[in-house]
């Protein structure tokens, strides 16, 4: 396969695929979930309902509360870096835009080039501390599995040849490009059948806890 | 040879006591209970939290048996992790491409026997784990779960299955029977010259009590009879319906749970009470202001609640007046009381109603440590040395308030407390917050 048909294989057929398992993969395991039985609390709320908690606590867990900060903090900003300069590379980088564009007619104007390369550059670097904090920290080790670190590897490896292809690294940059695009592709298709769902469950395990707590009138 | 019985359903058989295991059952058995019980306890909830979990790692540094050892069998999703092998194998939405791929196990009966001490000595379910967790997993429910499996398992240390069982043929976990009880309060009263109503035939509150109370510090059940008496409430305790601490629930009995907390409900419903007032107990709380409704099947038709909630209602009222108290205190919250129950400022106004100087536990009272005692861990003698290890945490956290007293509102964080304190010859005793402010009632005019 030369550099051309991988693009095109890439762009067409692969990444309808792909969006399709990403959109059944989600329905999938949400349904899933949602079938099973629901508790019934018939304890009498001391602070309404809990709804109100439950889309707090969706917005407050996203910084760690002062009590654990000397312990966690330090993890979870290089965790942010990660995870903006991803959104920054995906969100904001022109030819996201267009193809998002394409599919859904919503589009915004992008960052220039070097401001996505830096982004998806401090990324890159917060992965691979990440990987070396799950190689090395005892506690991460004994909870690791396959899904840890195919999960890593599938959110590593666009970044890479998106870089690559930016800056005409490895040669051929159809070649280059289609890879980049293959890379996405699979992310997308493995986005529901491993731990990035919790792009999606983050929300309702969340609100679940903080209605539970809220309507206690506890802490969350 | 010394046996035992297995308190509920076919595996009420015999066997040695010591292994830590009950009944007769084969081991094929106990896994197919076990796992039959897990598949029932999945729902929406606890589906929720197990698909979540992004093994961050995070709730190790909120776990005091973690922070105090550094053994990462202590990070509490761990500590589940049985009960999440068996969630991904065969219940959840991607539970047939786990089993095709060969990616999750089938959960082992070494697994369970291994994972008893990580489900029973090293968690207290304090919830402070659920409070660092990014996803927001609580994850002190999924132990709950996992612990009803290993009920219907027969797989409970003994220490605390025995207390279970005998809460479920006496009544009361620590032998404080209806007897005893009636005894204890008659002595009471000679010696302490109060009035204690007990099986008044109608009543607004009925007042229950912890059989840590009961058979430790009874001086708890003086004090709440002049505490009630002196506000001029209709109330009574009940020998029908009086024990509130339910360590069934803390067991994984749900059955046992059901019956301990049918037991405080017909007793109210007998005295036509408006209010059932739950002792100094944490898990008692737990079991009955957060868990009795649902046991019921539906809600209760009265109100139910911690007696420092009572004693804040009262004072705000101006039922109960108090002397002033100025001493340097600092309040340990019960787990299950406040961070877990939502109680945090009832305690607050007593103190502020006292004068007291109350220096608060840093850095926040949510973020309180474990006695280290809760989750029936205390009964388990086998765990005796890492309870030790984390009260430490506990102490220090006292010491770092530089108060003269300590104070607390749950008799089994108070036990706890005192064996630590005899432990380490510690020169600080925790307090009962009751008995403070029954010794410091205003005269009445
Ligand atoms: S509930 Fe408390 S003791 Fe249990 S795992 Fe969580 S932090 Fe540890
Ligand atoms: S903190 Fe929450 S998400 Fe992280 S490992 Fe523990 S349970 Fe899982």
């Amino acid at each position: 396969m030369n550099g051309a048909s991988v693009l095109d294989f890439a762009r067409g057929p692969v990444f309808e695929i792909a969006l399709a398992m990403l959109i059944f993969g989600i329905a999938w395991r949400l349904v899933g979930i949602f079938a099973l039985r629901r508790p019934v609390d018939y304890s009498e709320p001391r602070a309404g309902t809990g709804w109100g908690s439950g889309l707090r606590m969706i917005v407050s867990r996203s910084w760690p509360r002062r009590e654990f900060r000397e312990r966690v903090l330090h993890w979870d900003i290089v965790s942010y870096i990660f995870h903006v300069g991803y959104a920054v590379a995906i969100l904001g980088y022109v030819p996201h835009i267009m193809l998002i564009r394409n599919l859904t007619g919503l589009q915004w104007p992008g960052l220039p080039g070097g401001v996505i390369a830096f982004a998806a550059g401090l990324s890159a670097g917060a992965l691979l501390a990440l990987l070396g904090h799950r190689l090395t920290s005892p506690v991460l080790r004994r909870l690791s599995n396959f899904d840890d670190y195919f999960s890593w590897l599938l959110a590593f490896t666009p970044l890479v040849t998106g870089l690559m292809a930016y800056y005409g690294i490895g040669g051929n940059y159809q070649m280059v490009l289609g890879l980049h695009i293959l890379a996405g592709d699979i992310l997308f298709a493995w986005l529901p059948f491993g731990k990035i769902m919790h792009v999606i469950l983050l929300a309702f395990s969340r609100g679940t806890t903080g209605a539970a707590y809220g309507r206690r009138g506890a802490p969350i | 040879m010394n046996t035992t019985t297995l308190g509920a359903g076919p595996g009420a058989a015999r066997a040695p006591v010591g292994d830590n295991k009950q009944g007769s059952l084969s081991d094929a058995e106990r896994l197919d209970r076990a796992m039959t019980s897990f598949l029932r306890d999945f729902n929406t909830t606890s589906a929720l939290y197990l698909e979540a979990c992004v093994h961050c790692g995070q709730c190790a540094e909120a776990c005091q048996y973690y922070v105090q050892t550094g053994d990462p069998k202590y990070t509490p999703i761990w500590k589940v992790e049985p009960i999440k092998q068996a969630y991904k194998r065969l219940t959840g939405p991607l539970a047939p491409l786990y089993r095709l791929f060969g990616l999750k196990k089938a959960v082992t009966i070494e697994e369970l026997e291994q994972w008893q001490e990580l489900l029973y000595d090293s968690c207290t379910l304090c919830g402070r784990c659920t409070l660092v967790c990014p996803m927001g997993i609580d994850i002190p429910s999924l132990v709950l779960a996992a612990r009803h499996g290993m009920q219907e398992a027969g797989l409970v240390p003994d220490d605390l299955w025995g207390p279970t069982e005998r809460a479920r043929r006496e009544g009361s976990p620590l032998g404080a029977t209806k007897q005893v009880l009636k005894e204890r309060i008659a002595w009471l009263t000679d010696d302490n010259n109060v009035t204690i109503p007990l099986d008044r035939e109608q009543a607004d509150i009925l007042v229950t009590i912890s059989s840590v109370e009961i058979m430790k510090y009874p001086q708890s059940i003086t004090a709440m009879a002049r505490v009630m008496n002196h506000i001029g409430a209709s109330w009574t305790f009940r020998s029908d319906g009086y024990e509130a601490t339910n360590f069934n629930m803390l067991s994984g009995d749900r059955t046992g749970q059901r019956e301990a907390t049918m037991r405080l409900i017909n007793a109210a419903l007998a005295i036509n009470a408006k209010t059932v007032i739950l002792p100094e107990c944490g898990h008692a709380y737990q079991a009955f202001r957060w868990a009795g409704a649902t046991m019921y099947g539906r809600p209760l038709p009265f109100r139910v609640v911690h007696i420092s909630e009572y004693l804040a209602e009262e004072l705000r009222a101006g039922r109960l007046s108090l002397k002033s108290d100025a001493r340097s205190m600092t309040f340990h919250d019960p787990c299950q009381i406040a961070r877990r129950g939502g109680v945090t400022e009832a305690p607050r106004e007593i103190f502020r109603a006292l004068g007291a100087d109350l220096r608060e536990m840093g850095p926040t009272p949510a973020g309180n440590w474990c006695c280290g005692g809760g989750g029936g861990v205390i009964t388990i003698h086998r765990a005796d040395s890492l309870r030790h290890r984390v009260f430490h945490l506990k102490m220090q956290q006292v010491e770092d308030t530089g108060a003269a007293l300590l104070v607390s509102s749950c008799s089994n964080c108070r036990l706890t407390f005192d064996d630590g304190q005899d432990f380490f010859h510690w020169d600080k005793t925790a307090h009962s917050l009751v008995e403070l402010v029954a010794d410091n009632l205003a005269e009445r005019h």
